[in-house]
This record gives C-alpha cells, sequence and structure tokens, in this order.
C-alpha cells in the first residue's frame, strides 16, 4: 500500500527522522494560512498524490510570498497530475502539503528496500540525490552504495556510520546521518514497510539534515497488525475498479482492450494475457478471484468485470485447485441470470470438481462458448470479441 | 521413487481443527496420504475424520512419529506454525498460506538456519501449491484427477500454472514423476535450484519442466545449475512477458538487479542455459515431447 508524502514524514518523524517545517491544505485559502503559520521566507507547495515525478509535472513549486502559495495551491487542487510514473490518466490532487523551505547545500539518495536475493533488508544510497533511483542506477552505477542488514541483530551503527562515511557527509554532521538512517531502518522494519526512500536526504545551508522529501509503501499482508497505517489507504489515488476490487477481495489490473478476463492467480493471468496478444486481442481488464472463491465473490468478479465499457466478450479461464469449479459455475449462473449479458461468454472450468462445474452451466442453458484447453478459450475470446465488434457496426 | 515423499511417509497437518484444514484433509486421505495425526492447539485428544489431533508438533511427533507437515493456518500465525515444525523435528514441511507478511518470512528463514543441516527442516512454500507424486500421495491442495503417473518432473512458482503444465503433459501421453508448487511469494523455503537437484539425483524422472516468472533472482539460479549440473533435459516457460514495468511510487528494488528480472531476460537466460523453452504457456506439452524426442 502506498501512503503520501506528508504521512510519510509523519511517520518518519516519529523515529527521529528530521524533516521540514509543514502543514497539510485541502484548499487554497488553507494553503496560504499554513505558510503564515509556519512562518519564514519561503515555502514549498506539494501536491500530494501517489506518483513519483511530481516536480517534473509541475506538482511542487518553490513560492516566496503568501499569495503565490495561494495561487499555486489554487491551481493543483482538483487537476489529474500527469507523471511519468502514473498510468495514463494521472492522478488528482486532492490535497496539499505546504512546507518551509530548506536551502540546500548537499543531497544524498537514502533507500531501504527488501532484498529477495539475500533476504534481508538493504540499504541503497547514492551521493547523486534529488533525481530518481532508476536515473542514478543508468547514469552513475558506481555511486550506488549496498549494505544488507542482518534482520536478527536489525542495523548496527558501524554500518550507518559506514554508508555515512560513503556517501562523502562531513563529519560534523556524522552523529545526525547514524541517526537518520537508524530511524529509517526502525521504521521500515516495525512497520512492515516494503520500501523506504528520502530523496533528497539534504544537509541545509545553515547545517541540518532534512528529509526533504520521503515515500513509503507498505506490505499488504501485514496491514492487519498496523491498523493505523492501514488507516492512511487513500482511495481517491486508486483507480474506482481497483479499489471495487480491493473491498471485495479481488485483485483488479485494468488495461486498454476489450476482452475482459477473470481467472484464478497470478501465473494464469499472465499466460491468459500472452494467449491472448498471441491471437491479437487484448485485455480490458484481468480480475483475480484468488483462491477458494464463494459462487458470491465470482458474481461479484463478473459484475465489476462489466463496468467496463470496452468489453467485446467475458472470458472466465479458472484452473481450479483449492477453488471449486461448481460454485465458479453457479457464481456464473447468479451473475448471468440476474442482469443478462450483451456481450459472448467464453467459459473454460478446469481442475478440482469440474464434471459438477460443467454440469452446472449445462443445465442452466445459458448461451455461452466452452473451451477446454488453454489455447482454444483465449482464441475463441479474442473471435468472439473481433464477431462483436462487426456486428455492432453493421447494426449501429 | 520419486521426490520428497513417497506412500509411507507418516504426515501430519497443523490447522487440521478449521474447515480450511478438514477440505484438504479429506482430500489427502482420498488419494492416499498416510496422515497420521493434527495439530490444534486446544483440542489435543479429539479427532477429525479418524484422525487423533495433538496440542502441539512435539505432542504429535513424540506419538506418532510423523516426519512431514501440512501447514494450512491463516497468515498471522503461519510463521509461528512453520517455525515450531522445524523446532519438534519435522523435515519436511508445505506450507500453502497466502499472505504471510514478508518480514515473518525473513524471520523463519533464518529461524531454520540455526538448525545444523542435517536436521534442518526442508520447507516447500509459503503460498504454493504443495507435492503431488501421481499414484503415491499428495501433500497439497492441487487437483490430483489431472495427474498420471510417469517421468517428467514439474517445478514451478505458480500454482495454476503447474497443472496447466500438467494437463498439457497428459494430453500428450506422458505423465508426472513429482510436482512441486514452491509459490510466488518474494520469500520462499525452496527454490528452483533446490527441486532441481533432487529431480536431477531421481531416477524415475527423465525430463522437467520449469515454470518461471518475472520478479527475483531463482531464473537466473536455476539457469546457472542447469548449464553445470543438469543431465537431464529440461524444458522452462517464464510467464509474464509483456507485462507493464511496475509503475507505482518508487523503483529502488528494481536497481538490486539491474538486468534479470523481466521475463524476456529470463527466458534469454534459460535458453542460453540450454533449457529447452516454451514461447507460449499452450506450448509446454509440445516442448517436453521434443526434449525427450531430440531426434
Amino acid at each position: 500500500m502506498d501512503i503520501h508524502e506528508y504521512q510519510s514524514k509523519e511517520l518518519l518523524a516519529g523515529f527521529g527522522v528530521n524533516v521540514p517545517k509543514g502543514g497539510l491544505a485541502y484548499s487554497p485559502e488553507q494553503a496560504a494560512y499554513r505558510a503564515r503559520e509556519i512562518g519564514g521566507a519561503g515555502w514549498v507547495v506539494k501536491a500530494q498524490v501517489h506518483s513519483g515525478g511530481r516536480a517534473k509535472a509541475g506538482g511542487i513549486k518553490v513560492c516566496q510570498d503568501e499569495e503565490s502559495v495561494y495561487d499555486m495551491a489554487d491551481s493543483l487542487f482538483g487537476t489529474r497530475l500527469q507523471t511519468d510514473q502514473a498510468d495514463g490518466k494521472g492522478k488528482v490532487v486532492y490535497r496539499i502539503y505546504v512546507e518551509s523551505l530548506v536551502p540546500i547545500a548537499q543531497e544524498f539518495y537514502l533507500g531501504f528496500v527488501l532484498d529477495r536475493k539475500t533476504e534481508q533488508i538493504m540499504v541503497v544510497a547514492s551521493k547523486a540525490g534529488g533525481i530518481e533511483i532508476e536515473d542514478i542506477a543508468a547514469q552513475q552505477p558506481e555511486s550506488i552504495i549496498r549494505c544488507s542488514v542482518e534482520p536478527a541483530v536489525g542495523m548496527q551503527a558501524f554500518q550507518a556510520k559506514e554508508v555515512a562515511f560513503k556517501l562523502g557527509i562531513d563529519p560534523t554532521h556524522l552523529n545526525e546521518a547514524v541517526d537518520t538512517i537508524m530511524a529509517s531502518y526502525r521504521a521500515f522494519d516495525e512497520l512492515d514497510a516494503t520500501m523506504v526512500e528520502i530523496n533528497p536526504l539534504a544537509v541545509s545551508t545553515d547545517g541540518s539534515l532534512y528529509a526533504v522529501d520521503a515515500k513509503m509503501t507498505f506490505d499488504d499482508n501485514a496491514l492487519y497488525r498496523h491498523p493505523d497505517i492501514a488507516e492512511l489507504r487513500d482511495k481517491s489515488q486508486e483507480d474506482s475498479s481497483q479499489t471495487r476490487a480491493t473491498d471485495r477481495g479481488l485483485s483488479y489490473v485494468g488495461y486498454d482492450g476489450d476482452i475482459a478476463c477473470i481467472v484464478n492467480g497470478a501465473g494464469l493471468a499472465m499466460a491468459t494475457i500472452e494467449m491472448l496478444r498471441h491471437f491479437g486481442g487484448e485485455p480490458s481488464c484481468f480480475i483475480d478471484i484468488g483462491g477458494g472463491a464463494s459462487a458470491d465473490k465470482v458474481a461479484k468478479a463478473i459484475r465489476l468485470a462489466r463496468r467496463n465499457t470496452n468489453m467485446k466478450s467475458l472470458l472466465i479461464n479458472v484452473f481450479a485447485g483449492i477453488n471449486h469449479c461448481d460454485r465458479i459455475a453457479e457464481g456464473i449462473v447468479q451473475a448471468v441470470e440476474a442482469d443478462e449479458l450483451d456481450v459472448p461468454l467464453i467459459v473454460r472450468l478446469a481442475g478440482t470438481r469440474v464434471a459438477e462445474g460443467k454440469k452446472i452451466l449445462s443445465k442452466s442453458g445459458l448461451p455461452l462458448v466452452r473451451g477446454d484447453s488453454l489455447e482454444e478459450v483465449t482464441q475463441r475470446a479474442v473471435t468472439a470479441a473481433r464477431r462483436f465488434k462487426s456486428v455492432k457496426k453493421k447494426s449501429t | 521413487m520419486s521426490i520428497l515423499i513417497n506412500a509411507d511417509t507418516p504426515v501430519l497437518m497443523q490447522g487440521l481443527g478449521s474447515r480450511t484444514g478438514e477440505f484438504h484433509c479429506k482430500e489427502m486421505l482420498n488419494y492416499g496420504t498416510n496422515i497420521v495425526a493434527g495439530v490444534s492447539p486446544g483440542k489435543g485428544g479429539q479427532s477429525v475424520l479418524g484422525i487423533p489431533l495433538f496440542n502441539t508438533v512435539k505432542d504429535a511427533v513424540g506419538a506418532t512419529g510423523a516426519t512431514a507437515s501440512m501447514i494450512t493456518v491463516p497468515p498471522p500465525t503461519a510463521a509461528d506454525a512453520i517455525m515450531e515444525a522445524a523446532d519438534s523435528g519435522i523435515t519436511l514441511a508445505v506450507s500453502v498460506t497466502d499472505g504471510i507478511p514478508a518480514q515473518d518470512m525473513i524471520k523463519v528463514k533464518r529461524y531454520m538456519r540455526m538448525y545444523r543441516s542435517e536436521r534442518r527442516m526442508r520447507l516447500i512454500g509459503p503460498n504454493c501449491s504443495g507435492i503431488i507424486n501421481p499414484g503415491k500421495t499428495m501433500l497439497g491442495i492441487m487437483p490430483s484427477a489431472i495427474y498420471t503417473a510417469g517421468n517428467v518432473g514439474i517445478v514451478s512458482r505458480s500454482g495454476t500454472l503447474g497443472y496447466e503444465a500438467a494437463l498439457q503433459i497428459g494430453d500428450r501421453g506422458f505423465g508426472v514423476s513429482s510436482s512441486v508448487g514452491i509459490g510466488g511469494d518474494p520469500i520462499v523455503g525452496s527454490t528452483f535450484h533446490d527441486i532441481l537437484q533432487l529431480f536431477e539425483a531421481d531416477d524415475d524422472t527423465h525430463a522437467v519442466v520449469l515454470i518461471g516468472e518475472i520478479g527475483g533472482p531463482q531464473e537466473a539460479d536455476a539457469a546457472r545449475y542447469i548449464s553445470e549440473s543438469m543431465s537431464k533435459p529440461v524444458v522452462a516457460y517464464v510467464a509474464g512477458r509483456g507485462t507493464r514495468r511496475n509503475q507505482t511510487m518508487g523503483h529502488a528494488g528494481a536497481i538490486i538487479s539491474a538486468f534479470g528480472d523481466s521475463a524476456d531476460e529470463k527466458q534469454q537466460i534459460l535458453r542460453d542455459s540450454g533449457a529447452f523453452i516454451a514461447p507460449l504457456p499452450c506450448d509446454i506439452g509440445a516442448t517436453v515431447v521434443a526434449a525427450l524426442n531430440p531426434n
């Protein structure tokens, strides 16, 4: 789960990371008021959206007086910020963070990630702060410092010191840097984060160390033990179909095509996409019902797929292990009998209780196209979508 | 022979007290798995499906001599259950639970390494379909009816694609020696490399199907083993080609292994190792046939 910059900073500050003074605003008036409250002679007005690359997209601006804070906030609220990291549609700005401007003397990159290879939390740092880590990796790979932390004992001060010295942080700021690195590690560890990123970590011209920008993401599987973090979820930053899916225990990925797909398992989802594309089709969405799905959950998945108005065919491809084909079939019948489909329905059931599932489908008399193999159903879904398009064209 | 378990292996189930546990227990009993005990804290002395329940894994092992465990407990207590098995003399555990926090798995892996390698438990999973040795025994949640006994080993991160492979192999008149789902989580107990080693040493396995996917270092590790030490043909399919790059905030993870994470790169690495590549997921069966009859 992603959270906003201001939320990440608040959490990190709680562990002892030094962050610039700031305040959240929901209106331009409030933004100007926050600037007055913070004081000083300069502020940064920052759009709070779940995406990197905000500065490039015009979501971050330095202002020298309250009036320009007001104007900047006014121009941002309600707009869709088109960052290169957001997928196509951009993210709407509902919250703005106003922050005291830090005059930067030196900036660094500091990140923490789960390293699958060593199965440890890894510190990643670079002197080339302020630019995206992908760009650092591409342009100055030799500047990247890595340090793995033994999870049984946690991060040790000597490791933080090594990182700080390799970064070339001036010895006068050594203690602050060590504290910041150790505090960020503790935040990662204690809050079940999957990523902590401070970029830039900056030394100001008056000699203090600040986390000028910060991002955290969290392990969805661990949210049950961090209710305070789970509460930070901001649905306005999610695709509405994705929100509905999450709320119904489904997982949803949107695409630009016209074949809606309901599958079980990420592996089968990826294989099904590949087959559709092989036959010249493109999915409109993928809904994963997971394992042990009830008939009701299947029906919900079908209703969710129908929200996409581009849909020209609906493919249900379930290879049941822990699922039961009869429950899947019941869900299909339930959803389609309640609300008739106007696009072709293509179904493949395989695995646990497949005979029972097929019997339910046959008995229902629903008009549907069957297929027994992955190849067959994906090809039929693509053909059906194509025919449906041409039929539609003729009738209009 | 076949790998990891045989028809006589005494199995206990952690989480047998729950409805899901009971369902899987029934499926495995029907398949012939030798289930001798269940563990359900507080229900010691009772029984489910005629199988005696115990409060702790140690009690169950002491009373029945179980050596393998099927763990079906919910995510919040799954890591604890795996560590309990590791501490109680279980030599093989399968964890099917989906949704265990990554940091819990870091802890589990560290904990298991405390034991000397001779008595260290082997963990399959979590978030996996388990193990089936067709016609003999099953320690998993797969649809057993699609498997016929034979000489092709299957190892897959994805459960459903493992089933898909078994179906395609069966359709072409071949069968499976053992199929192992190693799980889709970032941190898992056993890797492709671990399972390939077992297949290489197994006389009943004449070829192996490996089903990888995007993300993580496992496929590259497997490729190294295939090119250096594997004498049997390996058929590989990598899922996730053409998948969009993860575009959520921040990608610090991406730089750790700048090369080798994408499906295309993994496919290339495996091809270079000498594996037979199934270009599409529907080509797995045909590629197995070609690998077994190279002329």
